[in-house]
């Protein structure tokens, strides 16, 4: 009967359980002019509380690897103040700093704190955010994530993602015995955990639209299987092992049903929407070329996808009700593949191939379809957006090693991560 | 104004955590999929560990007594150029081969294992990798072998039989591993 949704229990304690090294040292390679001057100075801490962690270290990591600051270096500041009352104004605007950040750590009985922090406007000296959160010791972390969220929002009127994060595959040793998994982790790298862990390939991890959930591709059996985990319980549900090909899941933004490839007995690719519910399928592409690689628009009425139907690969939109016919979006260049929208709609990236190399391009898709290449490297391949839209997770390599890399939508920002173990593979950045 | 609003924290780590103690060795994460049950309405395989391999080629090759090391069966791998999947006529013998061998052996099963190399994008290189495979299948029902002894996967560039970001490595991962089935 059902045996496309049978559901294997249990992952959960073993996966979520461990803990992968790699956390990532970012090298900015192409900074902005008009990054905004900050300084997070840092916190008033008892010694207790500073052994256990640098609150305002984060905030100003989170805020120099968005590419829109440039934070002062501690060595350069003049003086530590916590407080309003203790701001020599005049001083830190003639150190060139827009804003700054004061604040303190406290602690509140035996493993909470009390996080106390104010952002100042240092030309006009106007307070702009005064906040206090409280945290246990584990979750010192993801406050001082949030410090920086509203720290970005309040300056940019951008909502910050630093509080987000991303799934991502690390292929470990050598062939012939290579190991797979795919790992969550928070946006900045730290924190990895290895949710699915395998021998044989892993691929294409899409997140649900809440979050909860990954769909993938395992070839744990050594053919391409869909799965469906949800992280908290590690509960795992086999959604498409259809003879030929399983592969590119990608959730509709209800969360309801599945778009993904499948291939005829002949070997002919076609994408495909599966109800979650019910398992059914409705066939959305039929042409003897490849088709694959859907994703949403943010209506759930229409796929993008890739096609290779005119010769090379380019990139192609269609409404999912029948008699829907494809229509070609890309026609610079002889590759264009894998779109990935924009959380607003408001642009497509995808990889491209210019002068032989791969890389990420974007796609106006408001105005004249104006295409920009945003990035320089010879394997730029996997693009995600962050949530907010503001910048582009993909994937490259980097001295024959697969790294991920981060691009600003706008291709004026562009830093590596680079991880101290793994070929990382295939970004996926979480919703909010 | 000296307002100060205070947010209480749901701690995400810790709710993540609360069900799974962190007891393992955090060098060696333990393989997912070793304490999954097999579930009873699943097809066979599908609890089953993800750290056993099956036999690779040559050694169901050798299993079956099919030759390991000498005449045209121990070449089962079939080369492409760049965004090609045309069988070229160095090729035609192995090929000829393998339809020998699979229309005297009626029962004989073959599994045809398309593969790229690294470049472009994951996912199409899946469909490429099919592609391949499928010119080979074809190959194969055109020297008449039952479409029923044949099976196709493609690893896209998943699988890379070398490693490498050069065409010396990339040449010898644009391939079609002729495997039979044991």
């Amino acid at each position: 009967m059902n045996r496309h949704f049978s559901c294997l229990a249990l992952i959960a304690c073993v996966g979520l359980g461990s803990f992968a090294r790699a956390s990532f040292v970012v090298e900015v390679t192409r900074g902005q002019t008009e990054a905004i001057p900050i300084a997070i100075v840092p916190f008033s801490t008892p010694a207790e509380a500073a052994a256990t962690f640098d609150v305002a270290q984060l905030v100003s990591d989170d805020l120099a690897r968005s590419g829109r600051f440039k934070t002062m270096d501690r060595q350069d500041m003049i003086d530590q103040p916590h407080t309003a009352a203790n701001i020599a104004f005049d001083d830190w605007r003639r150190l060139n700093n827009d804003y700054m950040v004061v604040g303190s750590v406290q602690p509140q009985g035996a493993d909470h704190f009390t996080i106390t922090y104010e952002l100042y406007n240092v030309l006009t000296r106007q307070r702009l955010l005064g906040y206090q959160i409280t945290a246990n010791r584990p979750g010192l972390r993801s406050a001082s994530h949030q410090v920086a969220d509203m720290v970005f929002e309040k300056i940019l009127g951008i909502r910050g993602a630093f509080s987000t994060r991303i799934a991502y595959i690390s292929v470990l040793g050598h062939l012939p015995l290579r190991t797979f998994q795919l790992i969550v982790a928070d946006a900045d790298g730290e924190n990895p955990r290895v949710v699915m862990q395998s021998n044989e390939p892993l691929m294409s991890p899409a997140w649900s639209p809440d979050g909860q959930t990954l769909a993938y591709v395992s070839f744990e059996d050594r053919l391409p299987t869909v799965y469906v985990q949800t992280l908290k319980t590690g509960e795992r549900h086999r959604v498409s092992a259809h003879a030929g090909v399983n592969q590119a899941p990608a959730w509709s933004p209800d969360g309801k049903k599945l778009a993904l490839t499948l291939s005829t007995r002949d070997g002919n690719l076609d994408v495909y929407v599966m109800d979650l519910a019910t398992q059914l399928l409705s066939r959305i592409t039929d042409d003897p070329g490849i088709d694959t690689e859907p994703q949403w628009s943010k209506d759930g009425q229409s796929l993008y996808f890739t096609s290779d139907r005119a010769g090379g690969p380019q990139i192609y939109k269609t409404g999912i009700k029948p008699g829907d016919k494809p229509r070609r979006l890309t026609f610079q260049g002889s590759y264009n593949a894998r779109p990935r929208v924009s959380p607003d709609e408001s642009q497509l990236a995808f990889v491209t191939q210019e002068d032989g190399a791969y890389r990420i391009a974007t796609m106006d898709l408001r105005g004249r379809g104006d295409v920009q290449v945003l990035t320089k490297g010879h394997f730029d391949v996997s693009p995600s957006y962050a949530p907010n839209g503001a910048v582009i997770l993909y994937a490259t390599r980097d001295k024959g090693r697969g790294v991920l890399a981060l691009v600003s939508a706008d291709g004026r920002v562009q830093q590596l991560l680079v991880s101290s173990e793994g070929e990382l593979q295939e970004p996926a950045w979480a919703p909010f | 104004m000296n307002k100060v609003i205070s947010i209480a924290l749901l701690i995400a780590a810790a709710a993540l955590l609360s069900g799974c103690p962190k007891k393992h060795n955090v060098n060696e994460p333990p393989v997912a999929g070793t304490q999954v049950p097999e579930s009873s309405s699943g097809g066979a395989g599908e609890g089953a560990s993800t750290s056993t391999r099956p036999l690779d080629a040559d050694a169901a090759n050798a299993a079956r007594g099919l030759g390991e090391g000498t005449g045209l069966l121990a070449r089962k791998v079939i080369y492409f150029d760049f965004d090609k999947s045309e069988i070229k006529p160095e090729f035609a013998d192995i090929i000829a081969t393998a339809s020998r061998n699979l229309t005297s052996n009626p029962n004989l099963k073959v599994k045809l294992e398309g593969n790229t190399d690294n470049r472009g994008t994951r996912e199409y290189n899946i469909g490429l990798g099919e592609r391949r495979a499928q010119a080979v299948r074809r190959a194969l029902m055109l020297q008449g072998v039952a479409e029923t002894q044949i099976t196709t996967v493609s690893f896209g560039a998943e699988r890379p039989a070398v490693e490498g970001d050069d065409e010396n490595a990339w040449s010898k991962n644009r391939r079609v591993e002729v495997v039979y089935l044991p």
